[in-house]
């Protein structure tokens, strides 16, 4: 019998698989089941949210944040109010500060438990997304209170946030911060120490503490690499300073360490939605600055000046002084930046969005070269990749 | 050190980075500026790729990671895009942007030596831009259409784009169409006409030809 002549073969994975997160398309090369290449094929969910905040005002800028990573948009926005208010050199009250922060570690859980409960469904677990899902959906209730949106907040404005929290909402946070560590708890002892879920993790994906650099990871990604960089600790922001946390770092750089670390990511949350509760001075929640902030409603029915300020910064909206400024925030996936470029009008000139997921989404070649097929999502599950970010 | 609440480093700092990049960048190097709290160096376009592997491996520097690397179109500038790197230096908590310019013609020596973490926004900067990368392993579009047309990120490219699509009962396929907008888009120009707004005002046609 002659010598048949195997060839690789490439499949396309997604862009409707479910695993894929969303909208990916891979064409893999394999040789049997061994994953030769991995080209990610990525846009289909392109909007261009760059281009068009280039043609709105600084306010109207702020929802497409949230539209960005869906599964936490408040993060986004605080990287955005962050560099607008590095370009006007506006100072936040204290009280916008601490919601802030205590906002983006809710919003930090919200994303963790998305992560942690899909990520083990593509690797074969159904029910932790059962449990996991319950949760997601009383922090977006609080979501909900706050602003009105239970995920397109808006609430992270230039100057502060939009507005205080409702009576009661504070009590009812504490309320479930004190449920919550049990339903972490219920989901670790399903998960972390489970014979498939560990031989589906282990040693997979691993990624070296220099490989980790060079490909501009960040966020669990590069803590999972053993690297103690966090930027609420490094270059804090906001009040992150006062904080009393700590940085969960990994050791062997594969998924399941990375995986584990969120798990601790989510309790560490807690203690700072916590001691924000506690030590959250009352005052105004955003700067009163009223060529930036526009005023209350209520204001507004009874003072003139109010009202034009109002239409002043509905209608033209507030100037940025021209220049370019880099803000980046340690947004749940990683770290997410906005480079903003102002020439002095009332529009941003460029808006460049710098999203963790595409820098880790472009490294899926080197992390899946010589893995099995059936490895691939496990490897993209530990990315933590929305297709709302990767694709802006 | 600036009025807000997000941490830069202290000027002092970044003004010694600059003494030091002066001195070893040598005539690399254009300009620099210091603004917002943020150091921006200026380098030669050729000298890019020698410039980042001084600033990744020289212990003064060791800015290991290239956060991000983006275009900003200048379109009434004779070398219209500006490439911009962002790099970030762990061992000494700093943050470095590096800039350069080109044109529509002219090559940029591509960093993805330097830096793996370059491929894919490389690409994405070619895709929006239209900048070319020289010695660059892959550049194809990345974000945009397969067999799209154009670089839409560039100031003369329309927000609405050229083409609209649609699922073609008729066809069974997706069809490309020119756009064909029922209702313009919003311009939210609204700076005030007497601060400096570059239109003629409606009324105001006249006003110039008194004058001269």
């Amino acid at each position: 019998m002659a010598d048949i002549d195997i060839q690789n073969y490439s499949i396309n994975f997604g862009p409707q698989h479910p695993a894929a997160h969303g909208v990916l398309r891979m064409v893999m090369e394999l040789d049997g089941e061994i994953i030769e290449r991995v080209d990610p094929h990525i846009g289909l969910l392109h909007r261009g949210t760059e281009k068009l905040i280039e043609y709105k005002t600084y306010l109207q800028a702020v929802p497409y944040f949230d539209r960005l990573d869906y599964v936490s948009p408040m993060c986004q926005e605080h990287a955005y109010a962050l560099a607008v208010e590095r370009l006007l050199g506006l100072e936040v009250p204290e009280r916008g500060q601490y919601l802030r922060v205590m906002w983006s570690e809710i919003t930090r859980i919200l994303n963790h438990l998305m992560n942690v409960c899909t990520h083990a469904m593509d690797v074969g677990a159904l029910t932790p997304i059962l449990w996991g899902f319950e949760e997601r959906e009383k922090l977006m209730v609080f979501y909900e209170r706050v602003c009105g949106a239970r995920m397109h907040a808006a609430y992270v404005r230039p100057g502060g946030v939009h507005q205080d929290m409702p009576a009661g909402l504070a009590e009812d946070i504490w309320a479930w911060t004190e449920s919550f560590p049990k339903v972490v708890d219920d989901l670790a002892t399903l998960l972390l120490g489970n014979r498939i879920f560990k031989q589906r993790n282990v040693d997979i994906g691993v990624v070296s503490a220099e490989d980790a650099m060079a490909w501009g990871f960040s966020g669990p990604m590069i803590r999972g690499s053993g690297i103690a960089w966090d930027l609420r600790k490094n270059q804090p922001y906001d009040v992150y300073d006062r904080m009393d946390f700590d940085v969960v770092i990994g050791k062997n750089g594969d998924c399941y360490d990375r995986y584990v670390l969120r798990f601790e990511e989510m309790r560490q949350s807690l203690k700072i939605i916590r001691q924000c509760l506690k030590e959250m001075p009352e005052g105004p929640v955003s700067s009163t600055d009223r060529k930036v902030v526009p005023p209350k409603r209520g204001e507004m029915k009874r003072s003139m000046e109010a009202l034009i300020h109002h239409f002043k910064l509905y209608t033209e909206g507030y100037k940025v002084p021209a220049g370019e400024a880099y803000a980046a925030v340690e947004a749940p996936k990683g770290e997410f930046g906005v480079y903003l470029v102002s020439d002095g009008t009332n529009r941003p000139y460029r808006c460049k969005i710098r999203a963790a997921g595409f820098a880790h989404l472009g490294a899926m070649d080197f992390l899946c070269k010589g893995h099995m097929l059936a490895d691939a999502p496990a490897v993209l599950g530990s990315l933590d990749i929305v297709f709302g970010e990767v694709d802006r | 050190m600036s009025a807000n609440t997000l941490w830069s480093p202290p000027v002092e700092r970044l003004e010694a980075l600059a003494a030091t990049a002066a001195e070893k960048l040598g005539g690399a190097l254009l300009a620099t500026t210091i603004h917002a709290g943020e150091l921006t160096l200026t380098v030669a376009r050729d000298s890019i790729v020698a410039t980042l592997t001084t600033l990744r491996d020289d212990p003064a520097f060791l800015f290991k990671t290239l956060i991000e690397l983006c275009g900003v179109d200048y379109p009434e500038r004779a070398e219209r895009f500006d490439v911009v790197y962002h790099l970030l230096s762990y061992k000494h908590n700093l943050r470095l942007r590096v800039k350069l310019s080109t044109d529509e013609d002219g090559a940029v020596p591509s960093v993805t030596g330097v830096y793996p973490a370059a491929i894919w926004p490389e690409r994405e900067c070619w895709d929006m831009y239209g900048v070319l990368f020289e010695g660059h392993p892959d550049l194809r579009r990345i974000l945009t259409d397969y067999g799209f047309q154009g670089h839409p990120l560039r100031k003369d490219f329309p927000l609405t784009g050229y083409v609209e699509l649609r699922y073609s009962e008729e066809h069974k396929r997706v069809v490309y169409e020119p756009v064909k907008l029922t209702q313009d888009f919003r311009q939210f120009d609204f700076l005030s006409p007497w601060e400096g707004a570059k239109y003629i005002l409606p009324g105001d046609e006249k006003a110039g030809e008194k004058q001269g």
